[in-house]
């Protein structure tokens, strides 16, 4: 299992803020070890973001993002105390799911 | 037997639901703006048409109205640069970002709900010196930004 994601959520107006940092070696497939055999490509293929019950935001990546894969964006509403909810999903089919309570 | 007897069932149903979806119009073969499943066909496309093509669209317009915010214009790492997409075009519903010369041209796409603000940042790899693409789908139609990035160490070898 990956190490925990680092998620803050922050309200600023009308909007809630949200700032996530995963935990991802985000491997491309194009590397190639010291023995010249390639490394197979590992990375987060599904990014899915609640708060509420409600999809404010997913996303699908390719290889090409970077590793520990930084993410941020605003959705609209959103109070102190309420929680927001990212689980990603890899190429491997690993999962993890954080949450972070709406500063 | 019994048990046998449900897998088949499981699988029957299975398919069943999909093609019905597929049928209903739910699900859009190859539109991966509009489906769950990860877009195999749009991360390997290797030019802007053919990866707008696998999202489901077709030659995007020039917009202005896209930005680029916090995207250096000369990035010392290319295995690391920061990329913010906004889009001030109404109904934007999707922002996906590409990069010319990577391998593959895709890095990630983003579906923007009612109630998300039309902008994004991450970071992604960028191979050498390249054009990036800011792509948007706003009712329906794509449109599209470039910008120049000069990287000076490259993102791919390690």
């Amino acid at each position: 299992m990956a190490d925990p994601m680092r998620i803050r959520a922050k309200v600023s107006g009308s909007m809630t803020e949200v700032k996530a940092l995963m935990s991802h070696e985000m491997e491309t497939g194009q590397r190639k070890d010291s023995s010249g055999k390639t490394i197979p490509a590992w990375f987060i293929q599904d990014v899915n973001v609640m708060w509420n019950g409600k999809n404010v935001l997913s996303a699908q990546w390719g290889p090409a993002v970077s590793k520990n894969p930084f993410l941020a964006f605003s959705f609209k509403g959103g109070a102190k105390g309420e929680k927001v909810q990212i689980t990603w999903t890899d190429n491997r089919g690993d999962k993890r799911t954080d949450e972070a309570v709406i500063a | 037997m019994d048990s046998r007897r449900r897998d088949v069932l499981k699988k029957g149903g299975g398919v069943t639901l999909a093609s019905l979806l597929v049928a209903a119009g739910w699900l859009r073969p190859g539109d991966v703006l509009a489906a769950d499943a990860w877009n195999k066909a749009a991360f390997e496309a290797k030019s802007l048409d053919s990866t707008v093509k696998a999202l489901g669209g077709s030659s995007p317009a020039q917009s202005k109205e896209i930005t680029f915010v916090q995207t250096p214009d000369i990035a010392e790492n290319g295995a690391v640069v920061p990329i913010g997409v906004a889009s001030a075009i109404a109904n934007t519903t999707a922002i996906a970002i590409l990069i010319e010369k990577n391998p593959n041209m895709l890095a990630a796409v983003f579906e923007i709900p009612a109630g998300t603000e039309p902008a994004v940042s991450t970071r992604v790899k960028i191979g050498k010196s390249s054009n990036v693409y800011a792509l948007v789908k706003a009712g329906g139609k794509y449109y599209v930004a470039a910008k120049e990035v000069k990287v000076t160490i490259g993102g791919c070898g390690g």
